[in-house]
């Protein structure tokens, strides 16, 4: 049990190039915290610092108030779970839980004990004796998450420990993952870049780009007030929309209360199609191009009468003047057919023209 | 799925194999023949006449303690160029595998011995430690060695291994690089995670999960100790002094094309043959089977 504390953290390479930026990051003891961003945002080279595996060329990692800069992985009191598994493939899946308590000295009866309590939490009693490549996905999924928990560490890492899985088990494990680690309250720093399981499994959400954090906190707290137009779009699926407020039609409709803002965003789901417009509000007329009917809910990409300004690139962007609304999966326009879209002014987000600013209105 | 080639003819693929089935008669089934049917015959000293005398020459050589000192000494030599071949070229390839600076000059530079021929090979050690010409010989006996391979069986015996283990570290190593590059990095910082250390860490994981090319070139520099030294003796010590050097493959060229009892010589080549067919069989079986794990 530990808190996990990032105090400036920063990693250049031989040859000046910086992956993480100066990053602060306090995870109080048993929070679940999840890092998301991009690929290349340095968000695993983040988690490999924690466990020791990548060299800290800036600032302090703290673990359980013990400064562990200059400590060994061994001695960290942490486990990692990798995204490839990094199961020892000669050795049978006991043996793979076992490795660890043995190198720690620990006396044989005790390790059988932690291994045959893990195996049982995993459902993984009956293939002890089976080597790793004769195993699926998910079971190795789950003797890489055993070989984690016998040592009872202070902290659990996982490097995108799903991103290997098939759709339906990446669910399932995830429900496990979330469920095994309310049990054992054991603190966790988790990777991802799949937005859904960062927001389904954090306590405290980091949202990295570039390497730098672009946003800390609860994970729908986020959701409802993303910080910069990154965090916006990359929360949430599918995006939200971002317009220009340099066109007429939006500032007018915003008044004088957005002077500051240069970038609206709005959800897909916070519009309705409807020809009031609700006050304070906003509301656009939409060009139905294409439509997606996925049972409950339906998605409209419409395009807006006039052309509207690129917004700053943006992973999952949208083409300029395209906006998604999502409706119910009762309702289904025609495509080619003019509708009118508006949402109500609480549900508007407001930034400055960069995209890096939040402008409360 | 299977690749297939269809053919519009029935002789077009028979003439497209065929200059290779050629080379592969004309120079080796056919020598080989050869090899089994002199076996079986005697010739006079000046081959003016030819006897078929069936088995003689297989027994005549089993019944030669010399031949069987031979077979004990080629063994013993083979043990010991691939064993310390091989662990000296895991030892460079295991030091070779982190991240250092310089590190593909210092890889590069350790591929290069496998470029020199073998008896170049002999020859450079002979420079190196030849009694009165060898720079380190001089050094040898101001340690208070008494070197000298030339009169020595035994030392000339470890200037031999000495040489072809060198020659063979190049070709080991490589091996074990690609071997060692193959087991991907995340298992080894599992097992950094999981407390154990360097050393620990290399005979739990990295030498289990290194065991299908540790056997793959055990078998190889087995081969290379039986048949490819040849080089390296006949240009050190010319399998001297006495017999201290001649191994099976010397036999058969001193017996042979030395001491013209080409009978005896072939019986000996029919019978390394037969060796390699096993020691070739011994390692497509258990190649094929990945041994390990």
């Amino acid at each position: 049990m530990a808190n996990v504390t990032l105090r400036n953290v920063r990693k250049t390479y031989q040859g000046g190039f910086e992956a993480i930026k100066g990053v602060n990051v306090d995870v109080a003891d048993g929070q679940f915290c999840v890092l998301v961003g991009p690929s290349g945002c340095g968000k695993s080279t983040l988690l490999r610092m924690v466990a020791g595996l990548e060299t800290v060329t800036g600032g302090e990692i703290d673990i359980g108030g013990r400064v562990v800069n200059q400590i060994e992985p061994a001695d960290r009191d942490i486990a990692m779970v990798f995204q490839n598994y990094a199961l020892y493939p000669h050795m049978s899946v006991y043996n793979n839980m076992a490795y660890g308590l043995r190198n720690r000295g620990m006396a044989e009866a005790e390790v059988k004990t932690r291994v045959d309590e893990a195996a049982r939490v995993l459902e993984l009693g009956a293939m002890l004796e089976r080597k790793p490549r004769q195993l699926s996905g998910g079971q190795r999924q789950r003797v890489a998450m055993g070989r984690a928990i016998v040592r009872q560490p202070k902290v659990f890492l996982f490097d995108e420990p799903l991103s290997n899985l098939d759709a339906k088990l990446r669910i399932a494990m995830r429900v496990e993952i979330r469920k095994l680690q309310r049990r054992l309250k054991t603190t966790s720093i988790y990777v991802t870049h799949d937005q859904l399981e960062a927001m389904t499994l954090a306590d405290i959400l980091v949202v990295m780009n570039g390497g730098q954090v672009e946003q800390v906190g609860n994970p729908l707290a986020i959701y409802e007030k993303p910080a910069t137009t990154f965090v916006a779009s990359f929360i949430g699926a599918p995006p939200m929309n971002l317009m220009s407020i340099g066109s007429d039609e939006i500032k007018s409709q915003l008044g004088g209360s957005a002077t500051d803002a240069g970038i609206l965003g709005i959800r897909p789901e916070d519009f309705v199609i409807t020809d009031q417009t609700p006050a304070g509000g906003v509301a656009l007329p939409l060009t139905v191009e294409a439509i997606e009917r996925v049972g409950a809910e339906t998605f409209i990409y419409g395009s807006r009468a006039q052309d509207a300004q690129r917004i700053a690139a943006n992973p999952g962007e949208l083409p300029p003047g395209e906006v998604i609304v999502r409706v119910p999966g009762t309702e289904a326009p025609a495509i080619g057919a003019k509708i009118r879209v508006a949402a109500v002014r609480t549900k508007l987000h407001l930034f400055s023209g960069d995209g890096r600013t939040r402008i409360e209105a | 799925m299977q690749k297939q080639a269809i053919f519009q003819s029935k002789l077009l693929p028979y003439a497209l194999v065929a200059p290779q089935l050629a080379i592969v008669l004309i120079f080796f089934y056919w020598p080989a023949l050869q090899a089994v049917i002199q076996s079986f015959l005697l010739q006079d000293a000046f081959g003016l006449s030819t006897t078929f005398v069936w088995f003689e020459n297989y027994i005549e050589l089993f019944k030669d303690p010399a031949y069987f000192a031979a077979i004990v000494r080629t063994f013993l030599f083979s043990l010991a160029i691939a064993g310390s071949s091989l662990s000296l070229a895991l030892l460079l390839a295991v030091m070779a595998d982190k991240p250092l600076r310089g590190v593909m000059l210092y890889r590069t530079l350790l591929i290069w011995p496998y470029a020199v021929a073998p008896p170049v090979v002999g020859v450079l050690w002979i420079f190196m430690l030849h009694p009165s010409l060898g720079v380190l010989s001089r050094y040898l006996r101001a340690m208070g060695i008494d070197w000298n391979p030339l009169l020595d069986g035994d030392q000339a015996a470890a200037l031999i291994i000495l040489a072809a283990a060198w020659k063979q570290i190049s070709y080991n190593f490589l091996f074990f690089l690609a071997g060692l590059q193959a087991i991907p990095k995340s298992v080894f910082e599992a097992a950094a995670i999981d407390g154990a250390r360097p050393m620990r860490r290399f005979w739990t994981v990295t030498f289990p999960l290194l065991s299908p090319t540790i056997f793959f070139l055990l078998v190889v520099n087995i081969v290379y100790a039986f048949f490819d030294t040849f080089g390296i003796i006949d240009t050190m010590t010319r399998g001297g002094p006495g017999t201290s050097t001649v191994t099976l493959v010397y036999k058969v060229y001193s017996d042979g094309l030395l001491g013209g009892n080409l009978g005896s010589s072939a019986a000996q080549s029919v019978i390394l043959m037969v060796l390699v067919i096993v020691l070739t069989g011994i390692q497509f079986r258990f190649v094929e089977r990945k041994v390990t794990y």
